[in-house]
């Protein structure tokens, strides 16, 4: 009995042994296969970013409005072009990307006007969305730009969820675009059912404007400042990616020059007018006006249109001035 | 009965009460530095930073040594002197009360010395023969002398050494960055598990903490490992002798020190009661000579009351007015060491101002509002409040980079953060003016005076692409945010290597309307050094470093 009691006790320690030295080398081996050179890749998500609504040929694709009172402009336009149950269903969580790109404030004309979001998140909240979320990524301090544009103080008034662009917030997403493979992309962004996009038309030097589809690179993370070289086939990417529910452009107030930051009230004409639109590339086309602006001689429209995004002219429009 | 009537009990209440009131001004000291940070101090009206509180300030305002330095150096005196005064008002009734219950790098290092050692000399007789007065402790006296005598001729290196100092920058920017860091990364480590009660978790975890407990935008700061070095040495200096750095090095301990020969209380022994035991030696922190048959030194004492509360005998205790043969209200200085400290510090100055940093060169970028360089370090205590409350954290604690004279003073580090054009907040916070406190109009200068230039922004055209790689670009020129913008652009062509013609768009800077914020140089996307870059060319705190000569109107 004792010599069978040691044999196995042998046994066990030959066999622990044994195993000890097989997940060594087998460890080591498995760890020195892996110091190969690999590019870094970081977990990346695929989603639909897809909220348009489908087309209906009793809706014009674009509204203009031209009224000193902000609020009922966006009123009735949202009734010209189908009515808020159209875009917004009860129970919808709806997204705003508002263009609060820089540190200044409503007047300067570089963010977009806070009384026009009010006015949208309102109507939203009113259609019964389950929540009305608000987010942009700024290019100055986002903490400041929230302040002072006056957009940051909206959730005191209403019901509104304003997400700061925090690091953590920020998923890869592949884009599959020309120019555009995988971004970090603010969450609140993708995570949502509708969409509404909601710029200030600005002048711009690069691309010469910059209103509703230049918009989204306020959605993306990362070293964006190195999509400027080849920004037409960026932003093509970009609205071709993110299709939104309902486009509200404000050129209520419009810096036609100095942009798309400005600083001074001299550089800001005031123009008074509210365009909605469910085309983006129309939207674009029919703030080049503001500006001064051949659209058919900018690139990033052309690119767009070719992609089938919308149309340059020939759109159905209503214009109330 | 007896127990009723026995002084001790009331003692340790009272020993209780300074426990409280270090307890409280660390409470205090921590949430403040906590607050000098951007969104914490700025729930305005919409469109509106408000002006940070100057509550934030309160202890490096109520440290008397802010005001009484700066005021030597740089002949000013400033308001917040007034708050200092409380402090010499009450270490001349009271002694060194400051040290003993309110400053809280003291209250750090009485906490780091009394837990308890497993070491052999902090037991027993080689404790007690440790917290006897020692000549070490000495030396504070003359690194004051040092730094006085240096004030007097126009460099303020007070912000090395002093406590409050000291504790502001190793706490505001090294444990509470980090603390956020930590909070931050396991947070984010849970958010990213297979496993969903983990997710769940860390979801949580940033619902409770962020832009609550832990900041929007997680602070960085330059040489962070040399704050957290220092900090560190001081703190575990504490197990090898008890408080060795109040004791030995403190230089505002030594000005309330000398300030406490004074003072109207202290401690009376009652030697025919002594019977030796040591014990008061075993608690002291000031390393004092409490023990009954030695004059007490007052200049030392933190009226902390241990010993009083370890005498088991009565032999000790804390009254008004007590018997004058019993204590030895002088420091232990030496007259001929006085002197030499004083020559040392005097004889620094010229070392120093001849060095590279004074040949007319200065490469850095100071916050704006900032003094002219002479004047600037006469005043900056670098007590890092400018730093935590710039909102794009441009503003860092200097190395070697301003000189050995500048160790900590703020400069802006433009690929971490830019200047904001309409932000002044630096300035706002400085507690002693070494940043003037700019109004809106003088900072980007719509109207009236010209605006304050920081510097001005250069191109490295060797690496800028569009003039180095006839490659589409401008991001510079989009961020520019004077009206009209300083960088403009040249519309013209360029050649590329087969011969083609490439259309391209040159930026250029306008050196009149750059106000060398470098919110060009953080944002240019050439990435590692910058393709344009800003240094303090033109700055025009200094009129002798303007760029260009013109004609005089």
């Amino acid at each position: 009995m004792n010599d069978d009691k040691l044999k196995r006790r042998e046994f066990i320690k030959l066999a622990g042994k044994a195993s000890l030295l097989t997940v060594v080398f087998g460890g080591g081996g498995y760890l020195t296969s892996r110091n190969v050179y690999k590019p870094p890749e970081k977990a990346t998500v695929i989603v639909d970013c897809d909220k348009s609504v489908s087309l209906d040929p009793q809706y014009p694709d674009l509204v203009s409005i031209k009224s000193e009172d902000y609020g009922e402009a966006v009123a009735m336009g949202v009734e010209l072009i189908g009515g808020i149950s159209r875009f917004v269903s009860r129970g919808d969580i709806v997204t705003i990307k508002p263009n609060i790109g820089w540190d200044r404030t409503a007047e300067q004309g570089a963010n977009t006007n806070p009384v026009l979001i009010e006015a949208v998140a309102r109507l939203c909240l009113d259609a019964g969305a389950s929540k009305v979320v608000l987010s942009d990524v700024p290019c100055n301090d986002f903490r400041r730009t929230f302040i002072r544009s006056g957009i940051g103080a909206l959730s005191k008034k209403i019901d509104l969820d304003i997400i700061y662009p925090e690091q953590r917030r920020f998923v890869n997403v592949d884009l599959g675009g020309e120019v555009l493979g995988k971004w970090p992309v603010l969450r609140p962004f993708f995570e949502t059912d509708k969409l509404i996009n909601m710029p200030v038309v600005k002048h711009h030097n690069l691309t010469k404007i910059t209103a509703g589809m230049k918009n989204w690179y306020g959605v993306l993370g990362g070293p964006r400042n190195r999509l400027h070289q080849e920004i037409d086939a960026s932003i093509a990417d970009l609205a071709n990616f993110f299709r939104p529910t309902l486009i509200i452009v404000d050129a209520t107030r419009v810096l036609f020059r100095n942009g798309p930051v400005g600083g001074s009230l001299s550089d800001v004409e005031t123009h008074h007018t509210v365009m909605l639109a469910t085309d983006q590339v129309a939207a674009d086309s029919y703030s080049c006006r503001f500006l001064n602006l051949e659209p058919a001689s900018l690139g990033f429209l052309k690119m767009a249109e070719s992609r089938r995004l919308g149309k340059i002219k020939d759109y159905k429009l209503i214009e109330k001035i | 009965m007896a127990e009723k009537h026995d002084p001790t009990l009331k003692i340790k209440r009272i020993r209780n009460i300074r426990r409280l009131s270090q307890l409280f001004f660390l409470l205090l000291f921590i949430f403040l530095l906590y607050l000098t940070e951007f969104s914490f101090t700025s729930f305005g009206k919409p469109g509106e930073i408000n002006p940070p509180s100057q509550w934030l300030n309160l202890f490096f305002n109520i440290d008397p040594l802010t005001g009484v330095v700066t005021g030597i150096s740089a002949w000013v005196l400033l308001s917040t002197l007034l708050l200092g005064l409380i402090v010499i008002a009450g270490t001349a009734f009271f002694g060194r009360f400051f040290c003993g219950w309110v400053c809280p790098l003291g209250t750090l290092n009485q906490a780091m010395s009394s837990f308890k050692s497993e070491r052999k000399s902090r037991k027993g007789k080689r404790l007690i023969e440790s917290n006897k007065y020692h000549r070490y402790q000495a030396w504070k006296y003359y690194i004051l002398f040092g730094i006085i005598a240096l004030a007097i001729v126009g460099s303020v290196q007070i912000g090395l050494f002093d406590p409050i100092m000291i504790a502001g920058r190793s706490i505001g920017m090294v444990i509470i960055p980090a603390l956020n860091t930590a909070v931050n990364d396991l947070a984010m480590t849970l958010s990213d598990s297979s496993y969903s009660i983990f997710r769940f978790l860390g979801a949580a975890i940033f619902k409770i903490s962020s832009g609550i407990v832990t900041y929007l935008k997680q602070p960085h700061f330059h040489g962070i490992f040399w704050l957290a070095l220092i900090f560190l040495s001081i703190l575990v200096a504490n197990r090898i002798f008890t408080r060795f750095w109040c004791r030995g090095l403190c230089p505002l301990g030594a000005f309330l020190g000398i300030l406490s020969r004074y003072s109207i209380f202290g401690l009376q022994k009652e030697p025919e009661k002594c019977n030796d035991c040591n014990l008061c030696l075993m608690h002291c922190q000031g390393g004092d000579d409490p023990h009954s048959d030695l004059p007490h030194r007052r200049a030392e004492c933190h009226l902390c009351l241990n010993c009083k509360a370890a005498c088991a005998e009565n032999a000790l205790f804390f009254r008004f007015q007590p018997y004058f043969k019993q204590y030895n209200p002088k420091p232990d200085l030496t007259t001929r060491r006085t002197i030499l400290a004083g020559i040392a510090g005097l004889a620094a100055f010229p070392v120093i101002r001849s060095g590279d940093k004074f040949v007319n060169e200065v490469t850095f970028i100071r916050p704006p509002g900032a003094l002219i360089e002479e004047d600037f370090l006469k005043q900056c205590i670098r007590c890092g409040q400018c730093m935590k409350i710039c909102p794009t954290n441009a503003l860092q604690p200097a190395l070697l980079e301003t000189g050995w004279e500048g160790i900590f003073s703020p400069l802006l580090m433009a690929r971490i953060g830019y200047c904001e054009h309409y932000c002044t907040l630096c300035g706002e916070i400085c507690p002693t003016g070494a940043i003037l406190k700019l109004k809106s109009d003088e900072k980007f200068g719509q109207t009236g005076p010209p605006p304050v230039k920081i510097g001005t922004a250069f191109f490295d055209k060797g690496r800028c692409l569009p003039w180095a790689f006839g490659t589409t670009c401008i991001v510079c020129e989009e961020w520019c945010p004077t009206s009209p913008k300083a960088i403009w652009l040249e519309d013209t062509e360029t050649v590329g290597r087969e011969g083609n013609i490439i259309n391209i768009r040159l930026p250029h800077v306008d050196i009149d309307k750059c106000t060398g914020c470098a919110a060009c140089e953080y944002a240019c996307p050439v990435s590692g050094k910058a393709a344009i870059y800003v240094t303090s060319a033109g700055e025009t705190r200094d009129p002798d470093r303007s760029l260009i000569l013109r004609k005089r109107k």
